[in-house]
Parts: structure tokens; C-alpha cells; sequence
């Protein structure tokens, strides 16, 4: 191998695995117990799965179709409408949370209106965490699962309509099941985004340990106050991340490889 | 149960205008080169693709019209593509029920029904399989149940032995045929290979750039060729010239003798296995003798087809054994003799 590409090559894994050793490293194993069964702890892992895992689901909802329309659709506003749905992938999360107050705050668009008639107030709770966390997290999913729509063979498609099929039977049926292992990649991708949301959600959820304080907001809370504690919750994360991460490759991506 | 379509399609380089009518039980073979429009022919005809302008209607119904298009769904249909194409995340039998399924049959009697039909198609007791697990040949059975269990009033078949190894080829080939002279509906079958339209077809149309070029039974398309591609899709010479009497004079120059009488404008089409070939001028009667140069050589089962330019342009087949001893290599020149019997001579 040629040393001009092997020695920036091990510079990148080390780059990107000594700080997870570090972490591993400062650890203060012993009191691991202790500090996980800390009042707030658990409340915050628990927050945070559920808040995930809704958020992940909101995308699947919206997100499968979504990127159905972008797949198949031959409008002419598509590159129009992929670009809408690429932004939250490069705008910074605080702004997405900036703009998601501006919309569905007291005062904004949507919200003041929700407030007036039926008594809503989106910001600083739970639902605004799994908002938070959707608008950041969805278009992981959108774009994982269009990239496997346009790599499907469409003349399945075709033979589904010879057969009888509707367009929705044909997308139940034949698309969404042969989809499936790209579905599963995505979800994977926008659950583990959503997990780890912090810009967003402090923007527009605050930090309120009950309701809206999240895993990464307590680590960051953490850090400043007692060292140890944000270690130890970061290896709580980075241990549920890697566990998410082997159970869905044993569970989808082995099986994905099965012709 | 019929089929009468005329249709019109524009689609880039493809100028597609073709009037097709098939009647009952009868199979339909459409040949043509690469690109000519039969695959977008049979498109329209499922409804997977909207004509520019056209009608098809089957059994009366009206399937295209001006202002008419009944999606595919709706169409009683069944299709056969080259790829059997069967949904990889079912297993046989729910690939064979599914078009069942859609249409509102029940699971247990769309089940019962798949399994009928792929016994029919000698895959007894492979339902429970997935179709990764079938060879080739039992995919297209497999396809070819998926596509008949409905009773549909028309059958489309796109290329539906190309893609199968040549020994396959042959069995699948014979039972198609046996499943295409059960079937009650109109058959339309796409091919670019003779043997296929000779062998499962009642009727021919040739198609060339979008257009029918020459329409008869398999053996009239075979034995009189009217262009030059199903000329040499039979090895034949083709031949357009002028009829005078017991000679036809070639359109690029030579003459023809001919067994009958032949008048005004003709075609003589020369079959590869009736031209002799001579290294010295042979003696002799009223027969057809040509200087010729070869042009090609490729081996042909156990005879070797070549190539022949001249002032007459042929194809011969002669044996291995005779092409060694004649040592002929290309550029080569030789004497090409046909009997004026030999000559097949009809109006252009």
C-alpha cells in the first residue's frame, strides 16, 4: 500500500477512536453503579429513548411517503422539494430550533393559533423535544430510504400492475416489502440522530429534567458541574448507541445480505 | 376473446405504427430486430404505457381509445417478461396467488388455485419455495403460472425464452407451446428469435423501424422472405430483382436462372444448403455457376455458413470436411453453383 494514502489513513482512525478510548480510559468504573442510580438519571435515559423512538416513528409516517413522492413522482418542483428536505441536514440544529420556536411558540405562526383555539402550547415540553428531535433526525430517513426506492428494480412495479394491482396495493405489497432493509438502515440512522439531538432541543424544549431534559443535555449540564457524572452518562450513550448499532446489523443488515 | 390494437407511439428515435389483430386461441409472434418497438407494443397493450394515439380493444371492451385508458390493473391480462421477474420477498405460491389475491379471490382458494397451476407447470410441491431457490427454467414455469391463473382474455410474452441457457431453452420452449395451444385467449409474443416464432406461433408479423414489414404464418415469413433481416434470420440470400421469363436479373447486377416462369418485379431467395462450391469452374448444363470471393466463415452446428461476395451476394453451407478440403480463406475466390430448381422465386 502506498504510504501516501496508509499514513493519513491510520491519522483518520486514530483521529476517530482515540477520543472514544479516552473516554473509556477516564472512566471511574467503580462508581458507575452509583452514579447511574443518581436521581435524574434515569429519568433522562428514559426520556430520551421515548423521545427517540417517537421521533423515529413521526419520520417513518412522514418520511417513507416522502421519499416515495421524490422517487417515483416525475414533478417538476422534485428538485425543488429535495432541496427543502436536505436543509435540516446542513443547517445548524439551533437554527432549526430557532426557526421551530418562531413557527410553533406562543407568539409564532402556528402556535399562537393553536394557543387561541384549543389551549396548546407546544414549547418546553415533551411533544417540543420529539418535534425538536423529528425536524432534525427525518431527513436521515427520507434520504436513505430514497436512495433504496431508486435502487429497487421498478419493473416489479410493472408486473405487480399486470397483475391486478393498484398503485397503493402495489406500494403495500411489492415496493415497501423489497424497501425493507433500506427502511430498517434509515430508521437506524434518524434513531441514533434523534438520540444524540442537543442544539434543537435546548433551542426549543429547554432543559427541564422530567420533561424535556434529554441524555446529551444532561451530560453537557453535567460536565460543568461534576466531571465524573458526564463521563459516566456518555459512556451510558455510547454504550446504547453500540448496542443499537449490533442488534439492528445482526437483524437487518445480515439479513439484507442473504440473496 | 380477440385482440384488434392499432397503435401509434413517438418516443425519441422510435416511430412505432402498428395495426395487430389476433383472434381467438391464437398466438401472435411479433419479430423484429433490437429497437424496432415490439417490447413498447406490448407496453401499450398491457397499459403501461399511454400511446400517443391508438385503439386496443379486447373482447369487445375498449381498452385505448381517444380519451379512454384503462390503467393495467384493470386490464385481464397476464404477463410474461424476460426476466421471470417473480417478487423475491414472496415465495413461489404467493407470487402465483398474488394476481388472484389483488382481483378479491380469497386466501385459501387463491392458494389452492396456485398450487393447481404450478402442478400444471411441473413445479408440484415447490410453492413453499422462495424464488431465489428455483433454476432458471423453473422461474419462467413460475412466471408463466403467475401469468395464466387468472384465465386472463390476453396474454403478452416479452422475450420469454432469452434469458435461459440453450438446453432450457428447448424443454421450455415445448411446454410453452403446450400451455400457448390450452389457452383460450389471444397470445401476443414479442421474440427476436426465429425459432421461437416458428416454433409456438400460428401467425408472424415482422416488424422494422416501428412498422410491419411482412405479416403471413411462420413458414410463408420463413420460405419468402421480404427483407433482408428475416432473410437472414433463415441464412437465406434475398435476391431483389426483374422477372424475364426463366431468368430474374438482380437489382445490383448478375442474372438468375429460374425453374419457372417469372415476370416483372420478384424476388429469388437461395437457401444456404443449395449452394455448391468449386475451387475451378465446373462443366456443365443449365445451371446457376458464379464467381465468388469469401467474404466470412463461422462454423454452424456441424457445417461451416459463409460468407460469399460476388455479383451475385450469397450464404452457403457446406461441410467442415468439404471446407478443409477446399482451404478456402477469406478473400479467397471459388465457384458458387445453384440449381435453377433450387431457386425460390416470388412477387416483390
Amino acid at each position: 500500500m502506498p504510504a501516501p494514502l496508509l499514513v493519513p489513513a491510520v491519522l483518520g482512525v486514530l483521529f476517530l477512536a482515540l477520543p472514544l478510548v479516552g473516554l473509556l480510559v477516564r472512566t471511574p468504573w467503580s462508581q458507575l453503579g452509583p452514579q447511574l442510580a443518581a436521581p435524574g438519571v434515569g429519568q433522562a435515559l428514559r426520556l430520551s429513548l421515548v423521545s427517540a423512538t417517537l421521533a423515529t416513528l413521526l419520520s417513518l409516517l412522514m418520511g417513507v411517503p416522502l421519499a416515495w413522492v421524490l422517487a417515483r413522482s416525475r414533478a417538476r418542483g422534485r428538485t425543488v422539494l429535495r432541496a427543502l428536505v436536505t436543509v435540516p441536514l446542513v443547517l445548524p440544529p439551533v437554527v432549526g430550533g430557532v426557526a421551530l420556536f418562531l413557527v410553533l411558540g406562543r407568539q409564532g405562526l402556528v402556535g399562537s393559533w393553536l394557543d387561541d383555539a384549543f389551549g396548546i402550547t407546544i414549547p418546553f415540553s415533551t411533544t417540543a423535544v420529539v418535534i425538536a428531535e423529528t425536524f432534525v433526525a427525518m431527513p436521515f430517513l427520507v434520504i436513505s430510504v430514497e436512495g433504496a426506492l431508486r435502487a429497487a428494480d421498478a419493473r416489479f412495479e410493472d408486473v405487480a400492475a399486470t397483475l391486478g394491482a393498484g398503485r397503493w396495493t402495489t406500494f403495500r405489497r411489492v415496493t415497501l416489502p423489497m424497501v425493507a432493509p433500506g427502511i430498517a438502515a434509515g430508521a437506524v440512522l434518524c434513531w441514533a440522530r434523534a438520540l444524540g439531538e442537543f442544539g434543537a432541543t435546548i433551542t426549543f424544549a429547554g432543559n427541564f429534567p422530567g420533561t424535556t431534559q434529554t441524555m446529551p443535555l444532561a451530560v453537557y449540564l453535567a460536565l460543568q458541574r461534576d466531571p465524573d457524572a458526564a463521563i459516566v452518562l456518555s459512556v451510558l450513550l455510547l454504550g446504547v448507541s453500540l448496542a443499537t448499532l449490533l442488534l439492528l446489523r445482526d437483524r437487518w443488515l445480515g439479513r439484507a445480505g442473504v440473496p | 376473446m380477440s385482440l384488434r390494437a392499432a397503435v401509434s407511439v413517438r418516443r425519441g428515435t422510435l416511430d412505432l405504427q402498428l395495426d395487430v389483430e389476433v383472434a381467438d386461441g391464437e398466438v401472435l409472434a411479433v419479430l423484429g430486430p433490437n429497437g424496432a418497438g415490439k417490447s413498447t407494443l406490448l407496453r401499450v397493450l398491457a397499459g403501461l404505457l399511454l400511446p400517443d394515439s391508438g385503439v386496443v380493444v379486447v373482447d369487445g371492451a375498449t381498452w385505448d381509445d381517444d380519451g379512454t385508458h384503462l390503467p393495467a390493473s384493470r386490464r385481464s391480462l397476464g404477463m410474461v417478461f424476460q426476466d421471470a421477474l417473480l417478487f423475491p420477498h414472496l415465495s413461489v405460491a404467493d407470487n402465483v396467488a398474488f394476481g388472484l389475491r389483488t382481483r378479491g379471490t380469497g386466501r385459501t382458494a387463491a392458494r389452492a388455485a396456485a398450487d393447481d397451476r404450478l402442478a400444471r407447470v411441473g413445479l408440484e410441491g415447490m410453492g413453499g419455495r422462495r424464488p431465489a431457490e428455483l433454476s432458471g427454467g423453473q422461474a419462467q414455469r413460475a412466471a408463466l403460472a403467475r401469468a395464466l391463473v387468472g384465465e386472463p382474455a390476453l396474454l403478452l410474452l416479452d422475450e420469454p425464452l432469452s434469458a435461459l441457457d440453450a438446453r432450457t431453452r428447448l424443454t421450455v420452449r415445448a411446454e410453452l407451446r403446450r400451455h400457448l395451444a390450452e389457452f383460450r385467449g389471444s397470445t401476443v409474443l414479442v421474440t427476436h428469435d426465429p425459432v421461437d416464432a416458428m416454433a409456438l406461433a400460428d401467425r408472424v408479423v415482422v416488424v422494422e423501424d416501428g412498422r410491419v414489414v411482412q405479416a403471413g404464418t411462420p413458414h410463408e415469413v420463413a420460405r419468402c422472405p421480404r427483407t433482408d433481416y428475416v432473410a437472414r434470420l433463415g441464412g437465406l440470400a434475398l435476391l431483389p430483382g426483374t422477372g424475364e421469363g426463366r431468368t430474374v436479373r438482380v437489382e445490383n447486377g448478375g442474372v438468375v436462372a429460374v425453374a419457372e416462369e417469372a415476370r416483372g418485379p420478384v424476388f429469388a431467395a437461395i437457401r444456404p444448403e443449395s449452394v455448391a462450391l468449386y475451387l475451378s469452374r465446373p462443366d456443365g448444363s443449365p445451371r446457376n455457376v458464379w464467381p465468388v470471393t469469401l467474404a466470412g466463415a463461422t462454423p454452424h452446428g456441424a457445417t461451416v455458413r459463409c460468407d460469399l461476395s460476388g455479383e451475385v451476394p450469397l450464404v452457403a453451407d457446406v461441410t467442415a470436411t468439404a471446407f478443409a478440403e477446399l482451404g478456402l480463406t477469406p478473400g479467397a475466390p471459388a465457384w458458387a453453383v445453384v440449381k435453377a430448381s433450387e431457386v425460390t422465386v416470388y412477387e416483390r
